[in-house]
């Protein structure tokens, strides 16, 4: 089918449409990993705090 | 209006409000550069000079305007971070670096594969597009470097909103110098010509589609943003103790 | 009249007179970067091998990388000295506009880094080959572009001055404002080879060099301040 060799054409044209494709999910994916991270680490500080420890406003 | 914009500048709204918008701005998005996607690749003739692989246009063009649109956000946040102190803005500004990079990195990359066929070449130092996206790919290293190596983070913000507004004034004058440079000797390389209807409504689509999908990519890296930077206040550690509470 | 604070002008050049005096005590500062310019102008014909054609060819290329290089280099002390001795909290509480005194400061740095660039050209030029034109379009294109790269390497070092690994820093920071600067300046000099005009690349130079002018001042002022809160 041409639309697969794209008039021989087919390697380049696919390959961006490709790299578009990985750098959008790339940056989904890394925006996932790094809310997950924050929110991970605030958890753990805050039960090793405990409960009950008031910390400061802001910084 | 004002009292909507007003919360939103408020960390803790933000935070609960940004993730309700996102849905609206991916799923349309997403939906757009699909079709935008198929009608380029199927639909659109092929081009009278370059054959089908003009089609890399598609995802060139968006990205490349992406990349210079993020970094305007950039810039502009970071100069109201700087004058008027919201700190949302602040993390705005670095929350879009790391997008715009990606951005610029994708319109280099496919501006250089789309080269091969047309000019023989990976790379052409003649084009005056590749060289000026090039210098700022290194602005966004740049900006992204000088926030990592300043320590407190009041003084990162205003450091690199110093330098993101320094390039906001020189980035233009590159992209423009540099073409006209490249016009002036060596002819053009642009495509010339008005597009044809059927070439030109699939890559507004695209581009209009990769905006809104950049838009919902932004909201999440500032949220994430904004929760890193407020993470020792009492708001975060409430909504995090009383989701711990429910057992999410 | 006593006690009447000094002028703008009095300020920018006691300033500068202050940094070209310390320059004077400390030639190692000066002569190093120019002593980088002409190594690398002359390994490159050792490396390259003597063909004539080439080194004509690379020759406006290759010097001026090196003179962006050997300029890079001399930026890192610009104020480094000044926030360890603390001489710039001297500058930031100073009642002189604070651009100014930024500004002195860059002309003596010009001074003493891209002015010694352009005076020792020709001398280098020669290892390539170079007629006597195009040594003077070269002259012209290093003075017009020595000025915006001191401009901006200096709000490059004010941004990272007291930063742990602040050289590598400053190289980025600056780098990419430095490329049309690069591609003019060298493009422009081989023009001169080929006959074509060399107005248009000197005319962007130097329109880039006020462009530069009028930005950098107040950047580097408002980076001092940051930098040294």
């Amino acid at each position: 089918m041409s639309a697969f060799t794209m008039g021989s054409y087919g390697g380049y044209v696919w390959s961006c449409f490709a790299m578009a494709a990985v750098v959008l999910i790339i940056c989904d994916w890394r925006a996932r990993v790094r809310q997950r991270q924050v929110y991970r680490d605030i958890e753990v500080r805050i039960k090793a705090l405990g409960p009950d420890n008031a910390p400061g406003e802001g910084q | 209006m004002w009292n909507f914009i007003h919360r939103l500048a408020s960390p803790p709204h933000f935070y609960r409000i940004a993730p309700r918008i996102v849905p609206w701005l991916a799923v349309p998005g997403l939906l757009l550069i699909g079709y935008g996607c198929y009608a380029g690749l199927f639909v659109a003739p092929p081009d009278y000079q370059q054959g089908d692989a003009f089609r890399i246009i598609y995802v060139h063009v968006p990205a490349a305007y992406l990349s210079m649109m993020t970094y305007m956000i950039m810039a502009v946040s970071a100069a109201i971070g700087l004058i008027w102190r919201i700190k949302l803005s602040h993390a705005v500004a670095a929350a879009a670096a790391p997008l715009g990079a990606w951005f610029t990195f994708l319109a280099l990359a496919t501006g250089s594969i789309w080269g091969r066929p047309m000019w023989g070449t990976w790379w052409e130092w003649g084009d005056p597009r590749l060289t000026s996206e090039l210098i700022m790919l290194f602005v966004y290293f740049g900006y992204m470097a000088l926030r990592a190596a300043i320590d407190d983070t009041v003084k990162a913000d205003k450091a690199s909103a110093v330098l993101a507004l320094v390039g906001a004034v020189n980035v233009p004058i590159i992209h423009y110098s540099v073409y006209w440079w490249t016009s002036l000797h060596q002819g053009e390389t642009v495509m010339k010509g008005k597009m044809d209807t059927d070439m030109l409504v699939p890559l507004l689509i695209n581009i209009l589609g990769f905006t809104l999908v950049f838009g919902a990519l932004l909201l999440r890296r500032v949220r994430a943003e904004v929760l890193f930077r407020e993470r020792r206040t009492r708001w975060v550690r409430d909504m995090v103790l009383s989701a711990a509470g429910r057992g999410t | 009249m006593d006690g009447e604070t000094p002028g703008l002008f009095t300020a920018v050049v006691a300033v500068a007179r202050r940094d070209l005096l310390l320059a004077w005590k400390r030639p190692g500062d000066v002569l190093n970067p120019l002593f980088f310019f002409a190594m690398v102008a002359t390994l490159f014909p050792l490396a390259v091998g003597p063909s004539n054609e080439q080194l004509e060819f690379s020759g406006p290329g290759v010097l001026w990388a090196a003179a962006l290089l050997a300029m890079l280099l001399s930026l890192n002390s610009l104020f480094v000295s000044d926030f360890e001795d603390g001489s710039l909290d001297q500058m930031l509480v100073s009642p002189q506009p604070l651009p100014a005194l930024a500004l002195g400061k860059t002309l003596a740095h010009w001074m003493t880094s891209g002015l010694p660039l352009v005076l020792v050209s020709p001398v280098v030029a020669l290892t390539f080959r170079m007629p006597v034109a195009v040594v003077g379009v070269l002259m012209l294109t290093l003075l017009l572009g020595t000025i915006s790269l001191s401009l901006l390497g200096a709000i490059g070092a004010a941004l990272t001055v007291g930063l742990h690994r602040g050289t590598a820093l400053l190289s980025l920071l600056v780098l990419p404002f430095a490329m049309p600067v690069l591609i003019f300046g060298a493009r422009t000099v081989s023009l001169v080879a080929t006959g074509d005009s060399v107005a248009g690349g000197l005319y962007f130079l130097a329109a880039y060099a006020v462009l530069i002018v009028s930005i950098a001042p107040f950047a580097t002022a408002a980076a001092l301040r940051i930098s040294n809160e």
